[in-house]
């Protein structure tokens, strides 16, 4: 089944690794938008990076009545932010977007623009009790510590990155913010190598994590007749702890791009649905269901912008979401950007007017 | 009306999935209204009438979606694990019979309770399709389905599922049929997806663009055995809201409301919903705003399976929404 998995060339995975090396907390994400941007001026019509800093790009397609379609990946990761200095040099934080406070302790992190490098102080494990052990460890009582070195140089606001550098191993890619740079990464890959039955409306969102802010204006200034969202979702495909069948991995890495029928933000357009399920089975690319439940993407905000817009998201399966490490199949990947670009070279205007179901 | 409820109810729609209902609604619109149109979420959007100097822009919202279910796994004997597609508790659900719409019928078991004590949560329930293994399943992740009941009547009471809010619907389609004359420009609206966040109605309102707006809805009763203390009473006339958890509804749109009624001698009830809401939260901010009201037929038991109505309630509904489109509206600034 992976073999049919296209070759990816040294260039878009060192794209990744730039990408996943950058800081972008939700609301900074700068570092990542100088790399989007260096890399799709050349390939793009027209673009702009607007009120909330998202990279707005059009890519005309052939003749007037093109198909205006958005493509939409956030820049955004999670991670945390500087909330006061103690009197003894160490810093209070908290985090931004969603992160399992379990998992803070001990972490190595980047400070502010300047990439501080700090960790998620903790209690040496000679000090602490038995019945410290048994709980998780409250934000508030965490600090961050830059060492004697960075203390003084941090202020209120700046944000925090986990330190994680990329790593491949193989058919998989190790990385911080895999979510949602690989989406960031494909959507660079369609506007250099753009269908050109379609007019590509490309949204390289912001704030995403936090509410799906940038994709909201993104959306209205667009104003596109339909969206793609690309993203990561967690693969929790572990057995369960008690031996039974697992009934809640809701994807799976190595098993195929991650096509929405429902998440808690969008109800996806079932004629897109069907669309990107039809052109997966005829030209053979591996797919999965992504398990309908909680969670939402920027098609949460893009369907309800101004009078609807059907919206889709296709996601790519990673373990160990919002965490300082997750875990890719480079397989996944491939096959995302075949799907998502079979699927826009077969767009059809009649989709449109299709009975939706 | 009846038998237009009775066919709105045992259509199956559930939310994102509205082309169903959208076709019998359509085919009771002919000739009622001036022009039909499906958007891009899925809503059907007519319009009715122009505006004459005195008259105003009207959305009229009623949403045509029922809650339902939605299968998340197939697991190796068959059995399917689901997620609710909009708000209801996992107690209404155990024994409960579905309908998905590509056809395939199941009935909700669960696993040995722990305690009980506790209500089963949505984890612990499946769907039983009557297969024998994971190849028997004729279903897949994302398959749809809602609640399976008959329509019923208890003396003056209506059971069914949906009627949450194919009653909305009816009201608004029985209205149609009297409205003779009116100085406003209507545009009635069967919204989708309301049971999911009233993401229809946000996107219609803006396409609209509305000077005001009415939601039509159903909306629950104080008046059972140790229920919630709310004033609204089954058979007492519809409701006029104040306020829900996601809105307060403009006082000169419940004074223009409950002037009307008070005009032709109809009952209603002032209605303050503490847990729910309708499409009207999301009409009312849309674009630059819109002074939106809500009128209700009261229900009891909705979002189960077997919700109740009374069949005069919704016949006030439609003469009270019947006067509100027929005449000028001056809104009083207090």
């Amino acid at each position: 089944m992976r073999n049919s998995a296209p070759q990816l060339n040294n260039e878009i995975i060192g794209l990744v690794e730039s990408l996943t090396n950058a800081s972008g907390i939700s609301g900074g994400e700068g570092e990542v938008r100088s790399i989007v941007v260096s890399q799709i001026k050349s390939h793009v019509d027209n673009h702009h990076v607007d009120a909330l800093g998202n990279v707005l790009a059009l890519r005309k397609g052939e003749g007037k009545d093109a198909l205006r379609v958005m493509l939409s990946a956030h820049m955004d990761e999670v991670g945390g932010m500087i909330l006061d200095i103690d009197q003894d040099g160490f810093h209070y934080f908290d985090v931004i977007g969603k992160v399992d406070k379990r998992q803070l302790i001990g972490k190595s992190v980047l400070v502010g623009t300047d990439h501080l490098p700090g960790v998620i102080g903790c209690k040496p494990i000679h000090l602490t009790k038995p019945h410290e052990m048994r709980q998780p460890v409250e934000i508030n009582d965490l600090r961050i510590d830059l060492s004697p070195e960075g203390s003084g140089k941090a202020h209120p606001g700046d944000r925090i990155s986990f330190s994680t550098r990329f790593t491949r191993n193989g058919a998989v890619m190790l990385a911080k913010a895999l979510d949602d740079r690989l989406g960031v990464a494909i959507l660079i890959d369609l506007v250099k190598h753009a269908p050109e039955n379609i007019e590509l409306l490309a949204a390289f969102t912001v704030q995403e994590e936090i509410g799906l802010r940038g994709a909201r204006v993104a959306a209205y200034a667009l104003n596109p007749q339909l969206a793609i969202a690309l993203d990561a979702t967690n693969a929790n495909e572990m057995p369960a702890w008690d031996d039974s069948e697992n009934i809640y991995y809701n994807s799976k890495i190595g098993h195929g791009p991650v096509i929405y029928v429902a998440d808690g933000a969008t109800i996806c357009d079932p004629r897109l649905v069907r669309h990107a399920i039809t052109i997966a089975e005829r030209l053979g690319i591996p797919y999965q269901l992504r398990q309908p439940g909680t969670g939402g993407t920027d098609a949460g905000a893009i369907h309800k912008s101004r009078s609807g817009i059907p919206s889709l998201t296709i996601s790519i399966p990673i373990r160990n979401i919002h965490t300082p490490i997750s875990i890719t199949h480079i397989d996944d990947f491939g096959n995302t950007i075949w799907l998502v670009k079979e699927m826009l070279a077969s767009l059809d205007r009649s989709l449109l007017t299709s009975e939706r179901a | 009306m009846k038998s237009l409820i009775k066919k709105l109810v045992e259509t199956n729609s559930p939310s994102g999935y509205e082309s169903a209902i959208r076709a019998v609604i359509k085919a009771e619109l002919i000739n009622l209204v001036d022009d039909v149109q499906t958007d891009a979420l899925g809503n059907l959007i007519t319009h009715k009438g122009e505006k004459a100097p005195d008259g105003l822009r009207i959305m009229v919202a009623a949403h045509m979606d029922e809650i339902g279910v939605m299968a998340t796994h197939i697991d190796d004997n068959g059995f399917v694990r689901f997620t609710p597609i909009g708000g209801f508790l996992p107690h209404t659900c155990y024994g409960g019979r579905v309908h998905f719409i590509n056809g395939t019928r199941g009935v909700i078991g669960r696993e040995k309770l722990q305690d009980i004590e506790k209500v089963p949560t949505f984890d612990q329930l499946f769907i039983d399709v009557g297969a024998e293994s994971k190849k028997d399943c004729p279903l897949k992740i994302g398959d749809i389905a809602v609640f399976e009941r008959p329509f019923t009547e208890l003396q003056n009471r209506i059971v069914a599922k949906a009627l949450d809010n194919r009653i909305g619907v009816a009201v608004v389609i029985e209205t149609l049929r009297k409205l003779q004359k009116t100085p406003h420009e209507i545009h009635f609206v069967f919204t989708a997806q309301e049971e999911v966040g009233g993401r229809g109605a946000t996107a219609a309102a803006f396409g609209i663009d509305p000077d005001i707006a009415l939601v039509i809805d159903l909306t629950g009763c104080g008046d059972t055995p140790k229920g919630s203390h709310k004033e609204v009473r089954l058979g007492k006339g519809p409701a006029i809201a104040v306020r829900d958890n996601m809105m307060v509804v403009d006082s000169r749109i419940i004074k223009w409301m409950t002037k009307t009624a008070d005009k032709i001698h109809l009952p209603y009830q002032l209605e303050i919903l503490e847990r729910g809401w309708t499409d009207g939260h999301a009409i009312q901010i849309t674009r630059a705003g819109v002074p939106t009201g809500i009128l209700s037929t009261p229900a009891r038991y909705i979002h189960s399976p077997s919700e109740m109505v009374d069949y005069r309630d919704v016949e006030k509904s439609v003469i009270l929404l019947q006067n509100l489109l027929s005449n000028p509206i001056k809104l009083d600034l207090q």
